[in-house]
């Protein structure tokens, strides 16, 4: 098989500038596909984290990450049908972060669509991100697949309400992800309910495609590598034939099959994370399918960052990541096998030294 | 002859056996008390380490906790450590230092700044239980 991402890598490499290239020359979409006017592309931004310093000053590590997303995205062509950000757009969930974040984000010339994630969530509870964005929860159809967006960082009730004295302390603490004050997400009753009604006119065999901020599986609950009602959730997607999960707030490659549902993850754009194993004293379920993405360099402050495009192909999800300062990646649905698979590194031999995590 | 050459070596052998054993019973022993306040000691800088962790160490309000969750992937049991980036063999605290630099956009801390002894304690104990692998990338 053809490694048209590398070719769109090398592309944007040689011409220097990315002012100076109108396309990217992707050509997966043709490829991968038997009935090509079924399918389709989108891309997917992620994990921003759009951090304010003070004044007009927010971190540019950060700043830098979203900014290159947007811009590759806009040299996409054929041109995706629409973008999803993944959540987690500002770090403290404040207004000059959200709306940082959302000046980066308008320079596309796409259809936005927005997920929740915590750290746009704890400080207002989302009531600014609602004014830019529109609802925390929703469902839309396109091209024959039925989509569904949930809010999954919500959390107990005490814990949001009662525990903290103010609304900043309260973001702070949801903020660290290793924080042992915070609490683990959920979808929530609310929405569980919602999903239930929203699912129950779909007929069975149209494919369903579910964003979430959180894994809608458990990973590792101890950085919230997790959704505390996700077997509840996947209950009521089981009885669709083709499921898809996609989320984000991980900041790395996972990748899993649960009866009808594919996982996948997808990158961020501010910094990589370390795999739950990477932490010795945790004890973690990272899916065996996965193939890990390669350990970061943090000598290169965009390496194990990225974006990533997807293709509905055939009602299934075929990811391609943009791994910046790496090869590429791409995460393709095996009819065969039944489960997401990496098209270069799933066999054990093919994996290299890069991928082992400790 | 033999028995006359030897004797004074085991007298003198036998001193110094005494004298060594009679200061040891300030220099080796110690009791419950003593290794419960030792660790009390470590784990007060472990604390302070984990507070450093998650506190702005630079000028951009980035804090170590943000890459580096539990201290993970900073493989401590590993140093020193050949970096081709910096082109030689560096101890841990040289690498604490270029993500204060760099990352937080801040100033390095000399090596035995109490808050990099601290931060060095919250990061090996994280790790605790690790075998040591010195040079492994």
């Amino acid at each position: 098989m053809k490694k048209p991402n590398l070719s769109r890598r090398n592309f944007i490499k040689n011409t220097g500038s990315l002012a100076l290239a109108s396309t990217l020359p992707i050509s997966l979409v043709e490829l991968a596909f038997a009935n090509s006017n079924e399918n389709f592309s989108f891309a997917y931004i992620s994990d921003a984290h759009i951090q304010h310093i003070k004044g007009s000053r927010f971190v540019r590590n950060w700043d830098r990450g979203l900014i290159r997303a947007v811009a590759e995205t806009n040299l996409l062509s054929p041109k995706p049908d629409f973008v999803m950000f993944g959540g987690d757009l500002a770090q403290l969930g404040s207004k000059p972060e959200l709306d940082h974040g959302a000046e980066i984000m308008s320079a596309l010339d796409h259809k936005v669509r927005y997920i929740m994630g915590e750290h746009d969530y704890y400080l207002d509870l989302g009531a600014y991100w609602e004014k830019l964005f529109g609802p925390q929860y929703y469902s839309f159809d396109h091209k024959g697949v039925h989509f569904i967006v949930l809010n999954s960082i919500r959390t107990y009730d005490d814990w949001t309400y009662n525990r903290w004295p103010s609304a900043e302390q309260r973001m702070l603490e949801m903020a660290g992800l290793d924080n042992p004050n915070g609490s683990p997400f959920m979808v929530g009753e609310e929405q569980r309910k919602w999903l239930k009604k929203d699912l129950a006119k779909i007929p069975k065999s149209t494919p369903i495609v579910v964003f979430s901020h959180s894994p809608l599986q458990k990973i590792y609950k101890g950085w919230n590598f997790w959704t505390e009602d996700a077997e509840q959730i996947q209950a009521l997607l089981q009885p669709f034939n083709k499921v898809s999960v996609i989320y984000g707030h991980v900041h790395q490659i996972q990748y899993n099959q649960i009866g009808n549902i594919s996982f996948h993850s997808v990158m961020a754009t501010a910094w990589p994370w370390p795999y739950p194993s990477s932490y010795a004293q945790a004890k973690q379920y990272l899916p065996k399918l996965t193939v890990p993405m390669n350990r970061a360099d943090p000598f290169f402050e965009r390496d194990a960052t990225g974006w990533q495009l997807i293709d509905m192909a055939n009602g299934n999800v075929d990811i391609n990541f943009t791994l910046y300062d790496n090869q590429d990646r791409s995460v393709r649905f095996n009819p065969k096998n039944n489960r997401p698979e990496d098209t270069q590194y799933q066999n054990k031999d093919a994996r290299i030294p890069p991928q082992i995590h400790y | 002859m033999i028995n006359q050459s030897l004797f004074p070596k085991t007298v003198l052998l036998f001193s110094v056996f005494a004298l060594s054993s009679l200061q040891s019973i300030y220099a080796d022993e110690f009791t419950d008390k003593d290794l419960e306040r030792w660790q009390q000691q470590f784990m007060a800088s472990v604390a302070k380490g984990r507070k450093l962790w998650t506190t702005p160490l630079g000028s951009n309000e980035v804090v170590c906790a943000q890459c580096h969750p539990n201290a993970a992937n900073t493989h401590p049991e590993t140093y020193p450590k050949f970096q081709k980036q910096i082109g030689k063999i560096v101890p841990l605290w040289e690498m604490v230092n270029w993500c204060i630099r760099n990352p937080a956009e801040g100033q390095p801390l000399a090596a035995d700044d109490p808050r990099m002894i601290d931060i060095q304690a919250y990061i090996t104990y994280e790790r605790r239980g690790v075998k040591l692998e010195p040079g492994k990338h």
